[in-house]
């Protein structure tokens, strides 16, 4: 009988330890965060070219991640990119007239959304638009404009 | 209730519910019973009885199928044709549900034993009634103890099974055997590799188990002179017929030349001492030619 | 050369009975769920020798897995001047792929093997006949704890796998390499997610611990009850739970991650 007490102990202490390892890896190695995903609210913007953005990019803004990309389409109409990003709900003081530009993190890094904070009294609440947005640099397009332009002053 | 408390513990010899004569009543009735495995026949239209409350023996040359007459009786395997009846039901017919309640009036004492090797000897005989009797822990452990007294093992209650001999273990088997007080209990080969002092145990044990609870038992062997000396029925099966049967005086008295072959223990007669082959100088002049 | 055809066919048939038998099988273990849960004792006495015992093999490989995942990881990455990602690439490689796979194999060859010997012993010892004729399913007594067991130890091992490989990642990287702490483990905790990451290698491991027990179990229960017969099994349990194990994360893997 003292052999089956040990055992169930032992037995206990290995589920115990396995999730403390589960709870570990979702703490401390993932991003699960207690302030969780479910406050807060979605904007919207158009670009005519996102470059290589992706579904959960960050969106920041003086540098800080305040949300992330969670959706991203292609209106047939205006043949624009439709991004929707999700803002977390402590930040609700973003200007109506902000700026939302697509940069780069780093040299070869990934690409994120980056607001530039306008100046307007009213600001952005649940599902609005983001009017004012700049589209995502492409390396072959400043080439070529780099090359017309050398090639403009070689002219002169 | 559990069919341990319906049953006056038989161990202590008190007479079986049954008021018929024993012999008067088959409780078990094959007809017509064919089987084969692979390319093999087993049996080619076998047809037995095994009489109420007698110790009846299957004796044959090894290998015709007489662990497989167990098991289709005990509805382990199905035959491929004939009718196998078990006090009444047919074994073919039974459900699943029905076949395990069958099964828990009969026991079966392997060739080996088969204890549960992670549990020691009074788990063993303890196993069945925890599983179908509900009683109290304080009944069961004065029935496995009552049980292991009648095998003469009540001492070896703690060892684990790998702890015992052979024959030591085939009697905690056969404690297991009994414990639910079955109306039939199957020994497959329980004399084999059995040393003269086990030997007479076993044969001592499994007639007066018989007589004291009015049990019904089926021995399959190929020890002619042990089987013999406790069997009341004996059917001897070969090339998957019956070759003999009848009471134990009568079969040793036949005068048939398969029957005297395996009584006398001929290494040959009708079961042929040397495997089919072509002639001697044949095969030799073959190899020289080579 | 109609021979070999013929055995090829014969082969082919053969494989997908076996097939056949395994998924028979599996029904009759997973309904023998109901009267397991009445005898919880059977449970516990599994995961201890599946979970429990395996645990010393699990971290010790764990731990160094992730130490020498933080080694070469290193040597890579510096050379692009990212050696602050190195918490992201031990995590990543741990979570996603390492810790499942790893320890699913490790498991089939400690766990899957011992199951399978275990079977086939007391299917040759008459133990399973024994059973049936005490009127007791040996499927739902012997093989349905076991596998429960398997599939609830597999996920807890896989995840102590990679926790374990993580610390090691972090000793060798931060501890002996000098990688930034705050950048390992800052990077690795926006990059690595969740619910993609996470627990996408929670449902491999269990995806996996179910194939490697019914491996175990059914080459056990079908085996020919003689000792080669035994031995035989145990192989093909390793071989085919392994392969199994492969090619279910190839699978997986492009099914979670592809996108």
């Amino acid at each position: 009988m003292a052999r089956i007490r040990l055992t169930e102990i032992l037995v206990g202490a290995f589920m115990v330890l396995g999730f403390v390892a589960l709870f570990f890896l979702a703490m401390r190695v993932s991003n699960l965060s207690l302030a969780s995903a479910e406050n807060g609210y979605s904007l919207s913007a158009r670009f005519d070219n996102i470059g290589s953005l992706r579904v959960r990019a960050p969106v920041s803004m003086a540098g800080v991640r305040i949300g992330r990309v969670t959706q991203i389409g292609f209106d047939q109409e205006t043949y624009q990119a439709v991004v929707t990003m999700h803002i977390d709900a402590q930040y609700d003081q973003i200007p109506s007239d902000t700026f939302a530009n697509i940069f780069t993190a780093g040299l070869l890094g990934e690409q994120y959304i980056g607001l530039d904070p306008g100046g307007s009294p009213d600001m952005l609440s649940a599902g609005d638009r983001i009017e004012f947005t700049q589209s995502a640099l492409v390396l072959e397009q400043m080439i070529g404009q780099f090359l017309l332009s050398k090639a403009e002053e070689g002219g002169e | 209730m559990g069919p341990a408390l319906t049953k006056p513990v038989s161990s202590c010899g008190a007479a079986s519910e049954t008021s018929q004569a024993p012999g008067a009543d088959v409780l078990v009735r094959v007809r017509g019973l064919h089987f084969h495995r692979g390319e093999q026949r087993i049996f080619d239209g076998v047809d037995l009885d095994i009489p109420r409350g007698l110790v009846t023996a299957i004796m044959g040359p090894s290998g015709t199928g007489k662990t497989t007459l167990l098991k289709l009786i005990s509805g382990q395997l199905r035959a491929d044709a004939g009718t196998i009846e078990v006090d009444g039901r047919e074994i073919g017919s039974l459900s699943r549900s029905e076949l395990y309640a069958l099964r828990t009036r009969m026991g079966m004492l392997f060739q080996s034993g088969a204890l549960l090797t992670d549990l020691n000897v009074f788990d063993n005989v303890a196993f069945p009634l925890r599983e179908h009797a509900k009683l109290p822990e304080s009944v069961l452990r004065k029935l496995v103890l009552i049980k292991l007294e009648a095998v003469g093992l009540r001492g070896a209650v703690a060892l684990m099974p790998s702890e015992l001999s052979g024959g030591m273990a085939r009697r905690v088997a056969l404690a297991r055997a009994v414990a639910l007080d079955p109306m039939m209990i199957m020994y497959d080969e329980p004399f084999t590799g059995q040393d003269p002092i086990s030997m007479a145990a076993l044969v001592s044990l499994i007639r007066q188990l018989n007589d004291a609870s009015g049990l019904t038992s089926i021995v399959v062997s190929h020890d002619v002179a042990e089987t013999a000396a406790i069997a009341d029925r004996i059917y001897i099966i070969a090339n998957g017929q019956i070759m003999a049967s009848g009471s134990a005086e009568q079969v040793a008295a036949s005068d048939s030349a398969w029957v005297r072959q395996f009584m006398d223990g001929e290494p040959d007669g009708p079961v042929h001492y040397h495997y089919p082959a072509a002639p001697l100088e044949q095969d030799l002049l073959r190899s020289a030619v080579h | 050369m109609l021979d070999s055809l013929a055995g090829l066919g014969r082969g082919g048939l053969a494989a997908l009975a076996s097939l056949g038998r395994a998924h028979l099988l599996l029904w009759g273990i997973i309904g023998g769920l109901p009267s397991m849960l009445l005898r919880p004792r059977l449970l516990i006495a599994q995961i201890y020798n599946l979970g429990v015992l395996s645990l010393l093999i699990i971290v010790v490989s764990g731990l160094f897995v992730g130490m020498v995942l933080g080694l070469q990881g290193h040597y890579v990455l510096s050379q692009f001047g990212a050696a602050e990602s190195l918490g992201v690439m031990v995590a990543a490689s741990l979570v996603r792929e390492l810790g499942p796979v790893v320890s699913a194999l490790l498991f089939a060859g400690r766990a899957g093997s011992a199951l399978t010997a275990e079977i086939g012993l007391m299917k040759a010892t008459e133990q399973l006949s024994g059973l049936e004729m005490m009127a007791v399913d040996p499927v739902k007594r012997v093989l349905t704890p076991r596998f429960f067991a398997g599939l609830l130890s597999m996920p807890l091992l896989a995840a102590l796998f990679s926790a374990v490989g993580v610390i090691g990642g972090w000793f060798v990287g931060a501890g002996l390499l000098g990688v930034d702490d705050g950048a390992f483990w800052g990077q690795m905790q926006s990059k690595i997610d969740f619910h993609e990451d996470v627990l996408n290698g929670v449902i491999k491991s269990l995806i996996f611990g179910l194939v490697v027990t019914w491996i175990a179990l059914f080459e056990g229960y079908d085996t020919s009850p003689t000792s080669t017969g035994v031995s035989r099994a145990t192989t093909r349990t390793v071989v085919h739970a392994a392969l199994a194990v492969l090619g279910l994360d190839f699978i997986l893997t492009a099914l979670m991650f592809g996108g």
